[in-house]
């Protein structure tokens, strides 16, 4: 049976290319693999082969022949005993036969019909509390998980034998012993990898980063393996993972050991962020963190571990991502806060009370997913937001917000959103510097100010 | 034609005509899927970047010969070949190239994005030398569930340049975790030879300041990869942890279907065919054995051909992914298949 060679397309972008060179001439027997002919892409010139074994029947665009459309047929094999004059030659296609471009748009993401808005307390009235820190809190959430779940296991440099660098996982060798926390060499993108691939086959390691910081020699693995492999399996391949460390500046560290990376992993379809506050936020989110079966950036700051809060004295409690906290109700402001931002926005409410102002604080808890519905109810109440972060100013988690509450609540609004930040510059060391670059309670306070016209 | 005698490790008189032919046709038919693969990007019926495996079909066919139930593998985006050999359906592998809803990932990960939970094969990575670690890692999942299960880690020789490689030898060594590091060292990382881009070329000896031992194949002999496949594979599953093997292959194509490949003579890639090409050496082991005729193998070829021509109507039939798919498969609900229970 006679076949048709068609000009190829020969590179990702290619719709048209020149007929440069044949090298086979009517009558040449070819093989599979056999160059038959140069053909210039819009980049470069190729080498086109035979696919089919067979011999040249009649050669339909000549050489030098340009603008030759990709699918056009530029020759005709034939098997021996056919002859050419035989061969019916098809009209040039029509451009890629398959994919018809659809004119039907892409369905609306699933945030059309918002999600109902959990209200309901994180754990029962009247339970008892007890006082703890966040550091214990985290530990206390690895402990009892791991005890849960023969396949959680903790991974990370100095995690075992040195009790940890910030001993969040202090007594744990003890207790689950090397199997289940592993020491790892300085090698971030290398363990990285490897928490990654184990729990595409199915463990549930926690991987701990003595800091965000250098996690960012591992963010291709966060990224490209353990966020997309999901996707890019087709719903095969989850990764339940859990990334966390210790994120932002601690105290006169550098510009090195003081990144804010919230707003980056927020970005990553995929992933799921999470930034706790409080002793119980970090207790019940670490639970559902490592229960969770996607993986979660789970970043926690080394102010905070030594921060004292109530967390209920429960056996088991977790908290469900999505769900912000309403830290402190008010009528004239919503300052919108998470992490350690949230010691400025408290502080700045406290200060803001004294002067009349009654500020509404909300505790995002965690931002994927973030939790819109909250954040709009409390704006149509309060009519003006102020956001507090860490982070750099530009495209910040503030940033996203304040577009947010602009598409979903600007008729409510009775001033523009102020977004306070950490400033638009790298970290300083000098002590007076450092606090110059960071956000302070007083910022908040003539943010709020401002939005209050005040 | 002078090809040289099928050399190598193995004496093919050890190996049965059964496993010749099987090799025969394990091989031909990721040749003759890649081929079709290629014309079907020359139709437009397959788009962006496509790596083709031509010419390298004895690494991963002698491996899995040496590989058992439960055996993983992971790969870079040159990933095809595996896919077959592992035997995952080539419907589902040409459906993805054509980025349908029968593709193994339903269209949404393309040429260099396909896994198989079934087949234990574990992509399908475009982020060169990324699946080493992840590789590392799913190979330390086996030794934390105490099962025998061996990883297959390929990559190439542009890959044994990246540091991760050096972070998983360490890690890997340290924990004595049972990981087969393939170096499939096709001679060039796109336009780069190998010379141009290290002077210590020898890449299976970078594993003896870790303690890994290494060895150097000859990749266009199934059978010597087979032979060396076991010995790697025995060293894991006794618990002494990864081993090294560089598989000195050649690929024909370019580097992607857009690659003119200027870098290396046509002569060079002709000597190759033609001398050492891996399908044809095991062709000649089989007719000169008299394991099989003529007419034998070209029934085979016959029925390959079939395989092929089938899958790439199935790319082209099966409809492209329904708008929804967009926004499925970003986040999973519950534990997916396939978890640690089911490896325990």
């Amino acid at each position: 049976m006679a076949t048709e060679i068609l000009m190829p397309a020969l590179s990702p972008t290619m719709e048209e290319g020149t007929l440069a060179k044949w090298l086979v001439k009517e009558g040449d027997e070819v093989k599979s693999g056999d160059i038959l002919a140069e053909i210039e892409t819009d980049k470069a010139t190729m080498e086109f082969e035979a696919v089919d074994e067979g011999k040249i029947g009649k050669i339909l665009i000549e050489e030098g022949t340009q603008g030759v459309a990709v699918n056009t047929p530029i020759a005709v094999l034939v098997e021996d005993d056919e002859s050419v004059d035989d061969v019916q030659v098809s009209a040039p296609p029509a451009q890629q036969p398959a994919a018809e471009k659809s004119a039907e748009p892409a369905p609306a993401e699933a945030e059309a019909p918002a999600p109902e808005r959990d209200i309901s307390p994180d754990w029962p009235e009247g339970t008892e509390m007890k006082t703890m820190t966040v550091r214990e809190a985290l530990r206390e959430a690895m402990e009892e998980e791991m005890g849960r779940d023969e396949t959680v296991f903790l991974m990370g440099e100095e995690v075992g034998e040195y009790q940890g660098a910030y001993k969040i996982s202090q007594g744990l060798l003890d207790k689950f012993g090397p199997r289940r926390v592993v020491d790892t060499p300085i090698s971030e993108i290398g363990f990285t990898g490897i928490g990654t691939g184990a729990a595409l086959a199915g463990l549930r390691p926690i991987v701990e980063f003595m800091t965000f910081n250098f996690a960012m020699q591992a963010i291709d693995h966060i990224i490209n393996s353990a966020a997309k492999t999901l996707y890019m399996s087709g719903g095969q391949m989850g990764c339940p993972i859990v990334f966390r460390g210790p994120n932002g500046a601690a105290a006169r560290v550098g510009a090195q050991h003081s990144h804010d990376y919230a707003a980056w992993y927020a970005q990553i379809p995929g992933l799921k962020v999470v930034m706790p506050y409080s002793a119980a936020d970090a207790k019940g989110l670490l639970k559902q963190a490592i229960r969770d079966p996607n993986p979660v950036i789970f970043l926690e700051n080394e102010i905070l571990y030594g921060r004292s809060f109530e967390v209920p004295d429960l056996e088991d409690f977790t908290i469900p991502f999505g769900k912000a906290r309403i830290a402190r109700a008010g009528k004239d402001v919503t300052i919108v806060s998470f992490g350690i931002g949230m010691t400025h926005a408290l502080e700045a409410a406290d200060k803001l009370a004294e002067q009349g102002i009654d500020a509404e604080v909300i505790d995002l808890r965690t931002l994927r997913p973030l939790d819109y519905a909250t954040i709009l109810e409390s704006v149509k109440k309060t009519n003006r937001c102020v956001t507090v972060e860490e982070g750099f100013p530009v495209a910040s988690i503030g940033n996203h917000i304040s577009a947010h509450i602009m598409e979903n609540a600007f008729d409510y609004l009775d001033a523009p959103v102020i977004n306070c930040t950490g400033k638009d510059v790298p970290m300083p060391y000098a002590a007076n510097l450092e606090k110059h670059a960071l956000i302070t309670s007083d910022e908040v306070v003539e943010a709020v100010k401002k939005v209050t016209y005040k | 034609m002078a090809r040289k005698p099928a050399g190598g490790t193995a004496a093919p008189s050890n190996t049965s005509k059964d496993e010749l032919l099987k090799y025969y046709r394990d091989m031909l038919l990721i040749r003759r899927f890649e081929e079709k693969a290629g014309q079907l990007y020359g139709m437009g019926l397959i788009g962006g970047f496509c790596h083709l495996y031509i010419g390298q079909e004895a690494v991963v066919v002698g491996l899995e010969a040496a590989a058992k139930e439960g055996d993983k593998r992971i790969t870079s985006y040159r990933d095809h070949g595996h896919m077959l050999a592992c035997g995952m359906d080539p419907r589902g592998v040409m459906a993805e190239l054509t980025g349908r809803e029968g593709g193994y990932s339903k269209g949404k990960g393309g040429s260099m994005h396909m896994f198989s939970r079934e087949k234990h094969f574990y992509g399908g990575h475009g982020i060169v030398a990324a699946q080493v670690p992840l590789g590392a890692g799913l190979a330390f999942a086996d030794k934390y569930l105490g099962n025998d299960n061996v990883t297959f880690t390929y990559f190439g020789d542009g890959a044994a340049n990246q540091g991760q490689v050096y972070e998983s030898y360490n890690m890997a060594e340290l924990w004595d975790l049972p990981v087969v590091f393939v170096i499939e060292n096709n001679q060039y990382a796109m336009g780069t030879s190998v010379k141009r881009s290290t002077k210590s070329t020898s890449l299976f000896g970078r594993g003896e300041a870790f303690g890994i031992p290494g060895e150097q194949v000859d990749g266009m002999d199934v059978l010597a990869v087979k032979a060396a496949g076991e010995k790697a594979v025995a060293h894991c599953r006794a618990g002494k942890g990864p081993y090294i093997l560089e598989v000195m292959t050649y690929r024909y194509r370019g580097h992607s279907m857009s690659d003119p490949a200027k870098y290396r003579t046509r002569e060079e890639v002709q000597k190759m065919r033609d001398e050492r090409d891996s399908i044809e050496n095991v062709r000649d082991l089989l007719l000169q054995g008299k394991h099989a005729t003529e007419d034998e193998l070209k029934a085979v070829d016959k029925e390959i051909k079939d395989i092929v021509n089938d899958s790439a109507e199935f790319a082209k039939e099966s409809p492209e992914p329904a708008l929804e798919e967009l926004w499925t498969d970003i986040y999973a609900s519950d534990l997916p298949q396939g978890s640690a229970e089911e490896n325990a």
